[in-house]
């Protein structure tokens, strides 16, 4: 008699080498639902990721009358992007250019040390999949249930299931799509616009298109997904060594593998009982005992299930475990699992991430609040006036980054007899005072002349500073001053 | 080459046929989303023929359902354009053409709209930015001919300057030479006066000379002084800037033959509101009064 405590389960993985074939259809996965340490850290891991994705964009932070109070906004309309205290002008792109370096360096040092951590537990395609297959389970029941129903003829109550399985969805896709706009306006006084049908067209067509891409990612495509469409599988080989923890079958103490009565001795077997519990509960449909493959995300969900079983047969746990490559082959129960942290892979990885990581965080406080651009005309390059002296034009950009309104005075130095006003003001009143708007450019029309007996060539330096009125802050700004051959 | 379809015995796929050094191409069949997406083109092909103009035929092309053509969808999107500005365009109409520059949105709105105006209609013979040329003046300078305030631009060029327009002004520089009212030596002497304003000459003999034929010829328009008088558009001669350039045989050309450049009038062209926004576009530039 098999062991009768452990359910010996008919499932075949989806990529066995000797079923693959070029136009192979898809078979469908239905993954049954694991119990033990690794699936409650992924309930956690999931709750806090889509928490702090629906939550964000309802965070308020103060920035005075002339910025927006959300924390978290990507304001296109305006060209800037809010993180907490931090604002990014466009120009600034570089520090969105820095965080993608280090989220990728991230991602290559945790993938180095814990293999595709990324994958199992907090990709977005993880989460999402894993929250739309506790939906299925929920309506309608656990693997065998499920492959039943799908066996079945169309009858009202699986045309019900089916259409509250899709129902819901089809919601969590809209949920989805919803809270992504959140980001790009202001959350209540959008979701206030959204239900009542005042909203730009722009808004609802991304809803849209969040929804349709959740709805077909999460629920019809999954597993599809990572393996054809996400590149990350294919890097990973690259990424990973034989340090690295993966998700391992212990080989040299499970083979060789076969079904097992219970009070049969263990002597000359292996402790696979080939019950298929971990092929059953992988949403990727694999057999985890083929060894390391593309297709695995490291979800672990086959060394809970597995786990389980062990316990049920009086078997220490971890015939699949964590382990590096190494400990694949060692057949030693006992073996503690030594995981060489420092090796030249990770301390480069640290090294570039401290480095980028101090760049980021010393332009971040050195930032400049005052931005000034001068932007000599070229045509003309230079305009010759009545009394013999020589004008060109400047448009000068003054970036004030605070919130608050800024006065500056225009100074122009570098020649003798050198004039500057602007266009702006009226030609009897020479000012050289502008009130620049809190958060904002403001752009100058500035006139300079000197006498063409000053000029030192054709082109001659000047300098335009540009001082905060307040606070004493200058800018200068290198320019030249063109003028005819002499 | 054999005409039997070899398979590949390892992977079970038919082969092309061709071997190069014992290695031989797999005759792999198209992936199938691939080939579905290139069947979806195909069909979206074919709609667009039916509602998109597609087809050249022998004088014209087929047109599509949808009615749509470029060119209308540029003259719907600039008519629309036109319309959002309609509230800035009758405001400056009305307002005084002074009083513009106190309302920096609207003066913008001038400035932006007058730019454009000029490039189009006015950079052909004063020059992409204004600079002028020889015989068309220089608009960034601050020696104006007509008067160089928003409201005389907005005269000289809603009237054009000898234009054929009724309410065009008009001043001659007439053909002292050719019309037999100066003798050759007495436009040499009066030339060399007119150049002495702003340079030191040496042949002061013909300068005192052309100084007595310049009080009685030519200051009634240019002035005792020679400084110009803008209502008969005669320029300044003793400042930096020349016309038609400072060179003495340019000069005598200018006494002997006259001068008489014709400024367009663009009342019957352009809408007032363009036009006043090219004289405040033209006054900004560096010389307006």
């Amino acid at each position: 008699m098999v062991d009768s405590s452990v359910e010996n389960i008919d499932v075949r993985p989806v990529n066995k080498k000797e079923n693959r074939a070029l136009f192979a259809k898809r078979e469908k996965i239905q993954p049954k639902k694991a119990r033990g340490n690794f699936r409650r850290l992924k309930w956690i891991i999931m709750g806090v990721t889509l928490a702090i994705y629906y939550i964000t964009p309802w965070i308020r932070w103060d920035r005075g009358e002339s910025g927006p109070d959300q924390a978290v906004l990507v304001d296109l309309a305006r060209e800037r992007f809010y993180f907490f205290f931090i604002e990014i002008w466009p120009q600034e792109v570089y520090y969105i250019t820095g965080l993608l370096i280090l989220a990728a360096i991230s991602l290559f040092l945790v993938t180095s040390l814990f293999g595709r951590a990324w994958c199992g537990y907090s990709c977005p395609q993880t989460v999402w999949t894993d929250l739309f297959i506790f939906v299925e389970r929920a309506v309608e029941g656990d693997r065998n249930a499920r492959l039943r129903l799908d066996k079945a003829p169309m009858s009202f109550s699986k045309f019900g299931k089916r259409l509250l399985k899709h129902t819901i969805w089809m919601l969590i896709g809209v949920l989805t799509g919803g809270a992504w706009v959140f980001y790009f306006a202001d959350a209540p006084t959008l979701l206030r616009d959204l239900v009542t049908f005042d909203a730009p067209l722009i808004a609802y067509s991304s809803v849209a298109v969040l929804t349709a891409t959740t709805y077909v990612f999460g629920g019809l495509m999954r597993e599809q997904v990572c393996t054809y469409m996400c590149p990350w599988p294919r890097i990973q080989g690259a990424m990973v060594d034989e340090d690295s923890l993966t998700v391992t079958y212990h080989a040299a103490r499970g083979e060789p593998r076969g079904p097992h009565k219970k009070g049969e001795p263990w002597a000359g077997r292996g402790h696979c009982i080939d019950c298929n519990q971990c092929v059953a509960v992988c949403p990727m449909g694999i057999d985890i005992r083929d060894g390391l493959q593309l297709e695995c995300i490291s979800c672990a969900l086959c060394i809970d299930a597995c786990n389980d079983v062990m316990d049920k047969i009086d078997l220490p746990r971890g015939l699949i475990g964590y382990d590096t490559h190494a400990g694949q082959f060692d057949s030693n129960p006992d073996r503690k699992l030594k995981i060489r942290f420092i090796r030249p892979r990770t301390v480069a990885y640290g090294l570039i991430l401290a480095l980028v990581g101090s760049i980021m965080l010393f332009a971040l406080l050195n930032r400049s609040v005052l931005d000034v651009n001068v932007i000599r005309d070229r045509n003309p390059l230079f305009v010759t006036l009545s009394d013999g002296s020589i004008r060109n034009g400047y448009t000068v950009k003054i970036l004030n980054k605070i919130h608050e309104t800024r006065q500056f005075r225009i100074d122009v130095e570098g020649l003798k007899g050198i004039k500057a006003w602007l266009e702006t003001a009226a030609p009897e009143d020479k000012t050289m005072t502008v009130t620049v708007p809190a958060d904002a450019l403001s752009s100058y029309k500035l006139f300079v002349s000197a006498p063409s007996d000053n000029l030192l060539g054709k082109s001659s330096d000047i300098e335009v500073i540009v001082t905060d009125l307040q606070n004493g802050e200058r800018e200068v700004q290198e320019t030249s001053f063109k003028g005819p051959d002499k | 080459m054999s005409d039997k379809v070899e398979k590949d015995e390892i992977s079970g796929t038919d082969t092309t046929g061709h071997e190069w050094d014992g290695i031989k191409e797999l005759d792999t069949p198209m992936p199938r989303w691939w080939l579905w997406t290139m069947y979806g083109t195909i069909i979206w092909a074919i709609g667009y023929w039916i509602v998109m103009p597609a087809w050249p035929l022998v004088s014209s092309y087929t047109a599509g359902f949808l009615g749509y053509s470029s060119r209308g969808s540029l003259e719907t999107e600039l008519a629309e354009a036109t319309a959002a500005h309609a509230d800035d365009r009758a405001a400056l109409v009305t307002m005084d053409l002074g009083e513009v520059k106190n309302n920096a949105q609207l003066y913008q709105f001038a400035l932006r709209g007058g730019k454009s105006a000029f490039a189009v209609n006015c950079s052909q013979c004063h020059g992409s930015g204004a600079q002028g040329a020889p015989g068309f003046p220089n608009l960034n300078d601050d020696d104006w001919l007509w008067g160089g305030s928003v409201d005389k631009i907005y005269e000289t060029v809603k009237y054009g300057i000898r234009s054929d327009h009724g309410d065009t002004r008009i001043g001659d520089m007439p053909a002292f030479l050719t019309d037999e009212l100066l003798t050759k030596e007495q436009i040499n002497d009066v030339a060399e006066y007119v150049l002495s304003l702003s340079e030191e000459r040496d042949d002061t003999a013909a300068v005192d000379q052309g100084k007595e034929v310049f009080m009685e010829n030519c200051a009634s328009c240019h002035g005792e002084n020679a400084k110009g008088k803008q209502e008969f558009g005669a320029p300044n001669l003793t400042d930096a800037i020349w016309f038609y350039g400072k060179d003495k045989d340019i000069i005598l050309r200018t006494i002997s033959r006259g001068r008489g450049n014709v400024m367009p009038a663009w009342v019957d062209r352009l809408d007032d509101a363009t036009i006043r926004q090219l004289a405040l576009y033209v006054h900004s530039l560096g010389g307006g009064e």
